[in-house]
C-alpha cells in the first residue's frame, strides 16, 4: 500500500496542465497554484510514469504484512444448479492446475449442495486433488447466507491462497460476499491469470467495456479471489483414472439460517443459447429489412451454427434479446464468428473478440471491426453472402430448400 | 417504504441539457454521466415508492463533481441525496468503496431496501452491491429481473440464475442489484429540475463516519492494486481482402474449408 505525494515546488501551469490531461480518470485538480489528487484517483500511476518527472511520487506506507506461507492451495468453487456442474468449473480446474504446478500447491474444489456425491466424483476426472463437499438439504438451492457460511468454514479450515470462481450469476453474487467477509481482494472477470513465486496471483482483466486492460494483484491479503467468465479458460481433457479424493465436511447447521426463501424455479430455455455455439453468424445494422435477416439465418444454417445480432438489431425487434452479443448482451467465444455489416463498436467487440477466428464483412474499409477481425472482407453483404451460402451448399452437397432455421448447436 | 439507491458518476460522452423549446432533456456533450445501469436501480425505487409510498434517497461516493448525478437523481424524483467525498477515499477498490458506502448508509437513517445497479461502465466489476450487503449484515439478491410482490416485511423477486429463473422472497432489510431493463428509466423532468435547483445535498467526509480509521478507506483500505493499465492487443496476424462479391465469397469459402469449418 502507499499513496501519492505531490511535490508542489515542481508544480506550475505547464506541469499541472500536462498532468491533468494525462490522468485518465480526471482525478487531478489544479487550484490556486496547488495540485491536488481527488477521490476519483484509481492509482493507475500513469501520472508518475508518463508525467513530468518527479512532480507526483508514490510513497510506500508501512502496513502489517500478511503471512503468505500460512495459505496454500488453489480452490475452485463448483458452480452448479441442483448438482449439475457448470462447465466453467472444469475450465477453472484446468487453470488452477496450471498455476498450482508453478508453486507446488494442491488444487481443491469447494462444493456446497445437496445429494452431490456423484457429481463430486466427476470433478476428480478433471484433476482436482481434493473435493470438499458440504452436503446438506439447506444447501439444495443457492441462497446467499448459507453458501457464504460454507466458504467461511472452508477458508478458516483449509486456508487456500487463491480461490477461483466462475463469473456466472451465482459466482458474481457469491464471490464479493465472501471477499468482503474476509476483507480481501476480488478481481472480476479475469481473462489472464498467472502466479508469482511469492504466490501473488497476477490478474488481468478488461474494464471500461474492454477499452483498457488492467493488471491487478492482491499483494497483502489472503485468500486472493478472482472470478473468470465462462469460455475464457480451457477445460482439461477428462481422464479415466483419478488420483484425488473426496472429503465430506460437516458444519454447524445453525449457520445456514437465511432470510431468503426460494419459492419457485423454472428452467430457462436453452434453445438457441449463443454462449454455447461453436459457430456464430452476427447480423449487424447493414441488414435493411426484417426479411433480409434470412441472410444471417441461412448462413448460420448451412454452417451448422447459430445466429446472433448487434444491439440495434435487438432494438429493432428483429432478433431476440438473448441473442445480443456485447457488453450489455452475451459474451461468446466460438471457434468461428462471421459478422455481417457490423461496425465494431467496443461495446460489441467486448463480447466476441476472443473468438478463435473472426471473419468480418463490411463495406467501409475504415470500420473498427477490421481491427479485431482475422479476416477483414471489404464488400457488400448483399453481394457476398448469397453467393457464399450457395458455395457452402455446394461444398456440403446440400441441395434444394433448407428447412427454416431450427437447430441450435448442442453443448459439448 | 424507505429505499436507498447507490449511484455512481462515470466518464461518459453525455451530459444532461435541457432543450429550451420542448423541455426535453438532451444528452450530449462530454465529461461524465450517471452510470447507465444505475438509472434502472433508481427507476425501480421510484416505481416502488409510487406504489407503496415512502421515500427514495440516493447516495454516491466520488469527487465533489459527483454532485451532478445526485442532482440528476432529483430531477428523476429522488427525495434526498448524500455525497460521500474525501480525498482520503482516493484509490478505493471494491472493498474500500463498499465499506465507505456502507458507512455512509449508516448515516442515512433506517431503510427497508437498498438498490444498486448491476455494474458500472468504468470499473465494471458488479461487486459493490453484494459487498455493501455483507458489511451491513443484510441479505442480498443479485440479478433481479422483476419485482413480483411487496409486503410490510418482505419482497418477492425474480432472479436470473445460470440455467434457471428463480422466484425468491427476501426479508427486509435487504439489498437488491437489478438487471437493466427491469423498468424503462424515466427521463429527468424539467419541472423537477427547476424545483430542486436549490435543494440541499449533504456532503460527508471521513470525519463524519462512525469508523474514522483512515486505514480502512481509499488506497490503504484496498487489498487489490492496479499494477498497470494497457490497451488490449489487437489481433496480430490479419488479412484484409478486397474484390467483387463473387471473388470474396469464393475466397471466404476456400478459407473456411481450409480451417475445416466446411
Ligand atoms: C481498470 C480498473 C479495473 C478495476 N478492477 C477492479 C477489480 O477487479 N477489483 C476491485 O476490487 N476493484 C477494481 N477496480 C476498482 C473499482 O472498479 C472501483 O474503484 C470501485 O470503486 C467500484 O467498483 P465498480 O465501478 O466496478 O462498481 P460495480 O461493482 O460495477 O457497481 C455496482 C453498483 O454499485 C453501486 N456503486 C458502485 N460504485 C459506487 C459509488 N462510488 N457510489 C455509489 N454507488 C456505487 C452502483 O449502484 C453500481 O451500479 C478497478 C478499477 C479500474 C480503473
Ligand atoms: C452502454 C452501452 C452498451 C452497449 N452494448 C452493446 C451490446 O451489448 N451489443 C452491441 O452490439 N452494441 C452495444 N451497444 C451499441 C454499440 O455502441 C453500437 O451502437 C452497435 O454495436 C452498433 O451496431 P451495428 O454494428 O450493427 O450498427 P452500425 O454501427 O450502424 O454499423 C453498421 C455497419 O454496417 C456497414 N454496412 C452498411 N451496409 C452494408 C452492406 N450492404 N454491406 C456491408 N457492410 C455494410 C456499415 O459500414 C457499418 O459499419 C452499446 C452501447 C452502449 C452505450
Ligand atoms: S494514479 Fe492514475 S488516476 Fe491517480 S492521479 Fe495518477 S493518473 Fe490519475
Amino acid at each position: 500500500m502507499g499513496k501519492l505525494l505531490v511535490h508542489q515546488d515542481l508544480v506550475n501551469d505547464e506541469t499541472a496542465n500536462k498532468l491533468i490531461k494525462l490522468c485518465p480518470f480526471g482525478a487531478i485538480e489544479y487550484k490556486d497554484g496547488k495540485l491536488e489528487i481527488n477521490a476519483g484517483c484509481k492509482m493507475c500511476r500513469i501520472c508518475i510514469k508518463k508525467g513530468p518527472k518527479g512532480v507526483i511520487e508514490f510513497v510506500e506506507e508501512q502496513t502489517t504484512k500478511v503471512d503468505k506461507s500460512a495459505y496454500k492451495g488453489i480452490a475452485v468453487y463448483v458452480d452448479h444448479v441442483e448438482g449439475r456442474i457448470h462447465p466453467v468449473t472444469f475450465e477453472l480446474i484446468g487453470k488452477a492446475k496450471e498455476l498450482a504446478k508453478k508453486v507446488n500447491y494442491p488444487v481443491y474444489c469447494i462444493f456446497p449442495g445437496f445429494q452431490i456425491l456423484d457429481s463430486a466424483e466427476e470433478l476428480l476426472h478433471y484433476g482436482a486433488d481434493e473435493v470438499f463437499i458440504y452436503d446438506y438439504v439447506e444447501l439444495e438451492h443457492f441462497r446467499i447466507e448459507p453458501y457464504t457460511a460454507v466458504f467461511e468454514d472452508f477458508i478458516n479450515n483449509k486456508k487456500p491462497s487463491i480461490i477461483l470462481i466462475g463469473a456466472t450469476t451465482i459466482g458474481r453474487s457469491l464471490a464479493p460476499r465472501v471477499a468482503a467477509r474476509f476483507r480481501t481482494g476480488l478481481t472480476a472477470d479475469c481473462t489472464v491469470l498467472d502466479i508469482k513465486e511469492n504466490s501473488d496471483l497476477v490478474q488481468i482483466r478488461p474494464a471500461f467495456g474492454g477499452n483498457i486492460m488492467a493488471q491487478i494483484v492482491t499483494p497483502n491479503s489472503r485468500p486472493q479471489l478472482a472470478t473468470v467468465r465462462y469460455k475464457i479458460m480451457n477445460a482439461p481433457e477428462r481422464t479415466e483414472e483419478v488420483s484425488g479424493k473426496i472429503t465430506v465436511c460437516s458444519m454447524d447447521t445453525n449457520k445456514f439460517k437465511s432470510n431468503v426463501d426460494v419459492i419457485k424455479i423454472t428452467k430457462k430455455e436453452i434453445e438457441g443459447n449463443i454462449s454455447e455455439s461453436e459457430i456464430i453468424v452476427v447480423a449487424g445494422r447493414a441488414i435493411k429489412t426484417k426479411k433480409d435477416m434470412s441472410l444471417a439465418y441461412e448462413l448460420a444454417e448451412v454452417l451448422g451454427g447459430n445466429f446472433a445480432g448487434t444491439r440495434p438489431m435487438v432494438e429493432a425487434g428483429w432478433i431476440d434479446a438473448k441473442k445480443q452479443i456485447g457488453l450489455s448482451g452475451r459474451t461468446v467465444k466460438p471457434k468461428l464468428i462471421i459478422t455481417l455489416g457490423v461496425s465494431g463498436a467496443v461495446q460489441f467487440t467486448a463480447g466476441m473478440k476472443s473468438a478463435d477466428y473472426i471473419f468480418a464483412i463490411n463495406k467501409d474499409p475504415k470500420a473498427a471491426i477490421f481491427s479485431v477481425a482475422h479476416y477483414g472482407i471489404i464488400g457488400d453483404i448483399y453481394e457476398i453472402v448469397p453467393k457464399l451460402i450457395e458455395n457452402i451448399k455446394n461444398e456440403k452437397g446440400l441441395t434444394g430448400e433448407l428447412p427454416k432455421y431450427a437447430a441450435p448447436s448442442t453443448r459439448n | 417504504m424507505k429505499i436507498i439507491v447507490c449511484i455512481k458518476q462515470v466518464p461518459g460522452t453525455s451530459k444532461v441539457q435541457v432543450d429550451p423549446v420542448t423541455g426535453v432533456l438532451i444528452r450530449d456533450g462530454i465529461d461524465t454521466k450517471m452510470n447507465p445501469y444505475d438509472l434502472f436501480a433508481l427507476e425501480t425505487a421510484l416505481r416502488l415508492k409510487e406504489e407503496y409510498g415512502g421515500h427514495v434517497k440516493v447516495i454516491s461516493m466520488g469527487p465533489p463533481q459527483a454532485m451532478e448525478v445526485i442532482k440528476e437523481a432529483f430531477m428523476m424524483g429522488a427525495d434526498d441525496g448524500l455525497l460521500v467525498s474525501d480525498r482520503k477515499f482516493a484509490g478505493a477498490d471494491v472493498l474500500a468503496t463498499s465499506y465507505t458506502l456502507s458507512q455512509g448508509i449508516r448515516k442515512m437513517g433506517n431503510f427497508n431496501l437498498i438498490i444498486t445497479g448491476k455494474q458500472t461502465t468504468d470499473g465494471d466489476t458488479a461487486q459493490v452491491g453484494p459487498e455493501i450487503a455483507e458489511y451491513l449484515q443484510i441479505p442480498h439478491i443479485a440479478n433481479v429481473l422483476k419485482i413480483l410482490e411487496v409486503t410490510d416485511n418482505d419482497i418477492t423477486v425474480e432472479m436470473d440464475m445460470p440455467e434457471t429463473i428463480e422466484i425468491a422472497k427476501v426479508k427486509f432489510p435487504c439489498l437488491l442489484s437489478v438487471e437493466k431493463d427491469i423498468f424503462q428509466p424515466r427521463l429527468p423532468s424539467f419541472k423537477r429540475k427547476i424545483k430542486t435547483k436549490d435543494k440541499e445535498i449533504k456532503v460527508i467526509c471521513l470525519n463524519d463516519m462512525e469508523d474514522k480509521n483512515e486505514k480502512k478507506y481509499g488506497l490503504s483500505g484496498s487489498p487489490t492494486q492496479v499494477e498497470r493499465i494497457f490497451p488490449p492487443d489487437e489481433n496480430a496476424d490479419k488479412e484484409i481482402w478486397e474484390g467483387t462479391g463473387e471473388e470474396l465469397a469464393d475466397k471466404i469459402t476456400k478459407k473456411l474449408k481450409e480451417l475445416k469449418f466446411i
